[in-house]
């Protein structure tokens, strides 16, 4: 890709600010697109219809909703600290968005073919805490407060099973490069790492258990990362009307709400890169090239997503406690006890 | 146990303390009642309560009366045990309506009474809490009464509509 | 699950690091209170210290309304307003008090009608009641599963008297129409429908894994405690003690009927905690079917509205009459001075007493644990302010 631009560009530096917004334009679409799912799924699971009237079954609906909130008024309350105030939700879109560097789109396109791509994924989405902390304490108010330090709590807490899942998958794959992680994958569905990768079958029998149950953990952190229910305490609507998010309105809003729907599209990107094979096609050789895995990363990544709007409307949330407890006393050890044996079944 | 019967035992064990007022209206349409006097009100409950024949463990309503003159309390006592029923009645007068609180003994008494207070101006003796519910800490008067006036203005606000 | 905090930290040189308790205000408007409570809480953290209900701010004098009425009969419609989710219930208890101090005796086919529409009634709010629990647990499509029931018995409602929330129906000594005739059809339509949704629901919420943990280990309410302040209804039932005033303190003809008292068992934690009046809730719905479903095999023909008075007036005396609404015992004190306008009427609503227990079983959970301890109260602000 980055061959393509120069040839057609020839400015280098344009070339890196054009690589730079190309996951921009993914994303401001795939926004549209997740919210107009997000209430259909909902709408069709809770026995009813969304918005029919807008457009054709109400696709047009999300662009009437951006519409609004971008022509809202921007308040901001009299006490807050305004600078942490207006500062936050971008700096959390900047950490969701700096994940995106990293993602393999396609065969052909990377934002980043960094060397330590999934180690840079997991801490670059850290900043996330720091923007939902600032958030939190600039509203002046005690329930964005509490939203903001059980969201802290939470999400530094859940990138520890997540950090362990990935680390199994490292483990078998040898490499930290997500482009390289992908490309192991290619050559039809028994090569994707939730089948085993590509060692040998005798050892794929007994890593394929292992690598579901990181599968499953890597899932559930991968939730409570983009606060999402059942994890969704830091907005919990019944309890703190909105969390650290209560006294935002208008462009800030909106910049919050696309960063969690980023987010929550880094994470299944991540998903799928690591145990489905991120840009591979299931089958060994039909609908490979560069646009057909841009196809298969972008679909399969959808599947996790829709996957977690799912769970989302059918859950209850779990209270702050046992939130913690699941990610220390649960996933915790369960995902280190699959990493040491996948560590002894690699090393047979 | 009958009402008649509840009356009996009551005046047995407190018919000699000094003005207990117990006087049993029976034949009244169409609940009976037991009045006694408001200065006695907490061992009566003590022992309406405690007593093995009458283990009334249920205070199901406590509502401010006023009858023309004096304010009165009414207690709806029930046993859930003995499945039997009495009502109780306090009469005090509007000067001075001091009755004693039975909180301590049915907790349900807590907020009825800061009703009954809120409401009639009846003061209870011994709540470890008096002060109103259901309108604003800072109102006066209390509207229940039958010659309450709505007064003009509430911190600025006209109140009659 | 409120588990001891543990020991205080220490700073550097040994003493206890200084913690403050907050006071945060879950104001008039919130999502979770159920209408416009507020209640101040002095927290430690996310653990409750203290909870303070402040009440009031629905008040509308529905007493002091009473007593300049001209008529007995036009205090049903505010009766209705009082606990808005279970009008039915509200005029049932109202016309039941009246009745007795009127010494009227209503003819049967009202009485049937007049059970079959509390027990409807009695399901309608216990949707709304589990729905909205459901909610505030997180859980949002069983919201819309229970609204999507509720407006069945909704449209049997409007089809009766033209109105789905606040209806005028039960008049001191009948009603104000009679049920149409293809009423007794879709009601037995309805049971037949409603009972795989309860056990659907069941499996959606109540089975839940985290369902129960959120609830089944908080809000324990001790038997003795409820009763001494006077809990009723699933609250009382939920904390294990076997009282039902349809069944120990009779009124109208629900002896002759067959069904059972749902009374919390302790299913999956101790007894009286919020699952348990949760559980007491759905199977108290599945025993109103079976009770609409005998009513409406055995409803007599009749008039409805023969034996209502022309004139009301009864003779001086007071009388306190008590029924089981789907939020416990709804009690109306009446004392008629001899005229045609009530001397006093005080509405001894189940929410108002319900509520006050609130500081007893909320302390030493978190704040978490205080939102699902308000939705198992069941609480409708109407009738706890009236």
């Amino acid at each position: 890709m980055e061959q393509f631009l120069t040839s057609l560009v020839g400015n280098a530096l344009l070339v890196h600010v054009i690589m730079a917004v190309i996951p921009l334009l993914f994303i401001l679409p795939y926004a549209l697109v997740v919210i107009y799912l997000e209430m259909k799924i909902a709408a069709h699971m809770q026995d009813r219809v969304a918005y029919m009237r807008t457009g054709w079954h109400g696709t047009l609906q999300p662009i009437a909703d951006m519409v609004k909130l971008l022509q809202k008024e921007d308040t901001i309350p009299a006490a807050a600290d305004k600078f942490l105030f207006i500062v936050a939700p971008y700096i959390v879109f900047i950490g969701t968005y700096a994940a995106f560097a990293a993602l393999p789109f396609s065969s052909a396109f990377i934002g980043s073919n960094l060397n330590v791509g999934i180690f840079y994924i997991v801490a670059i989405s850290s900043l996330v805490v720091v923007g939902l902390l600032m958030a939190g304490w600039a509203s002046n108010n005690k329930w964005s407060l509490f939203g903001a330090l059980r969201s802290a709590a939470q999400i530094v807490s859940y990138e520890i099973p997540s950090a362990f899942a990935i680390l199994g998958i490292v483990m078998i794959a040898g490499t930290m490069n997500l482009q390289e992680l992908s490309a192991i994958q290619t050559g039809g569905i028994m090569h994707w790492m939730i089948l085993g990768g590509t060692l040998p079958l005798m050892k794929k029998l007994f890593v394929i258990p292992l690598v579901l149950v990181l599968f499953v953990v890597y899932y559930i952190s991968s939730m409570a990362e983009v606060n999402r229910t059942p994890f969704d305490i830091p907005e919990a609507e019944s309890e703190l009307v909105q969390g650290y998010n209560t006294e935002y309105s208008g462009m800030k809003f909106a910049i919050f709400y696309l960063a969690e729907y980023a987010n929550l599209f880094a994470v299944s990107a991540v998903a799928t890169v690591l145990f489905f094979g991120g840009w591979a096609s299931p089958f060994s050789s039909l609908m490979t090239g560069p646009w057909w895995s841009a196809f298969w990363f972008i679909s399969k990544g959808m599947l996790f997503v829709c996957l977690n709007i799912w769970l989302r409307w059918t859950l209850p949330r779990l209270r702050v406690d046992q939130l913690m407890y699941m990610s220390w006393k649960v996933l915790t050890p369960f995902a280190f006890a699959c990493v040491m044996a996948l560590g002894l079944v690699l090393v047979w | 146990m009958t009402p008649q019967e509840i009356a009996e035992k009551l005046t047995a064990r407190f018919g000699s303390t000094p003005d207990a007022g117990i006087e049993a209206k029976l034949d009244n349409p169409v609940d009976p009642y037991i009045r006694i006097s408001a200065d006695h009100v907490l061992e009566f409950a003590k022992f309406l309560r405690d007593d093995e024949e009458l283990l009334f463990d249920f205070l199901s309503c406590l509502s401010g009366v006023d009858l023309k003159g004096k304010l009165g309390a009414v207690y709806q006592l029930f046993s859930m045990v003995k499945r039997h029923k009495i009502t109780l009645k306090v009469e005090v007068p509007t000067e001075t309506p001091n009755i004693q609180s039975v909180e301590s003994i049915w907790k349900t008494a807590n907020w009825h009474e800061r009703e009954a207070f809120d409401l009639y101006g009846i003061n209870f003796i011994g709540h470890p809490d008096l002060r109103r519910i259901l309108l604003p800490y800072d109102w006066e008067g209390h509207p229940l009464r039958k010659d309450y006036q709505v007064p003009e203005y509430y911190n600025g606000m006209k109140v009659p509509y | 699950m409120a588990e001891t905090i543990a020991a205080p930290p220490k700073t550097s040189n040994g003493k206890p690091l200084r913690t403050e308790e907050m006071i945060i205000n879950m104001g008039p408007q919130h999502p979770s209170t159920h209408g416009v409570l507020r209640l101040e809480l002095v927290v430690d953290g996310e653990i409750v210290v203290d909870v303070v209900p402040h009440i009031g701010y629905l008040h509308r004098c529905f007493e002091k309304h009473c007593e300049h009425m001209t008529n007995y009969q036009q205090v049903i419609p505010y009766v209705d307003r009082m606990d808005y989710v279970c009008s039915m219930n509200n005029e049932f208890a109202y016309v039941v008090a009246a009745e007795r101090l009127l010494k009227i005796q209503v003819p049967e086919r009202v009485e049937y009608i007049r059970v079959i529409m509390a027990e409807l009634q009695r399901i309608a709010s216990h949707l709304i009641a589990v729905g909205t629990y459901g909610i505030d647990i997180g859980a949002f499509t069983p919201f819309l599963y229970c609204f999507r029931d509720r407006e069945k018995i909704l449209d049997l409602f409007e089809m009766t008297c033209g109105a789905r929330l606040l209806y005028n129906y039960m008049w001191i000594g009948g009603l104000s129409h009679d049920i149409p005739a293809e009423f007794v059809a879709r009601a037995k339509e309805f049971c037949a429908y409603f009972k795989p949704q309860i056990r659907d629901f069941n499996n959606l919420l109540t089975y839940n894994e985290i369902f129960v943990k959120r609830t089944a280990h908080t809000g324990i309410l001790p038997p003795e405690v409820a009763v001494n302040y006077a809990c009723s209804g699933p609250m009382l039932r939920g904390s294990g003690v076997n009282w039902d005033l349809r069944r120990d303190d009779p009124y109208s003809i629900y002896n002759r009927f067959d069904w059972d008292v749902a009374v919390g068992t302790g299913e999956t934690g101790p007894v009286g905690s919020c699952w348990d009046r949760h559980i007491v809730r759905m199977k108290e719905m599945e025993q109103s079917v079976r009770i609409i479903e005998q009513a409406l095999a055995q409803i007599p023909e009749g008039d409805v509205q023969s034996a209502i008075p022309k004139r009301i007036r009864p003779n001086p005396g007071e009388v306190y009459a008590r029924t089981e609404s789907p939020r416990g015992e709804l009690g109306f004190y009446i004392v008629s001075d001899g005229t045609g306008t009530p001397y006093r009427i005080k509405a001894r609503s189940p929410g108002f007493v319900n509520l006050s227990v609130i500081n007893e079983i909320a302390r030493g959970g978190m704040i978490a644990d205080l939102v699902a301890i308000i939705g198992s109260i069941d609480i409708v602000l109407g009738e706890v302010d009236r």
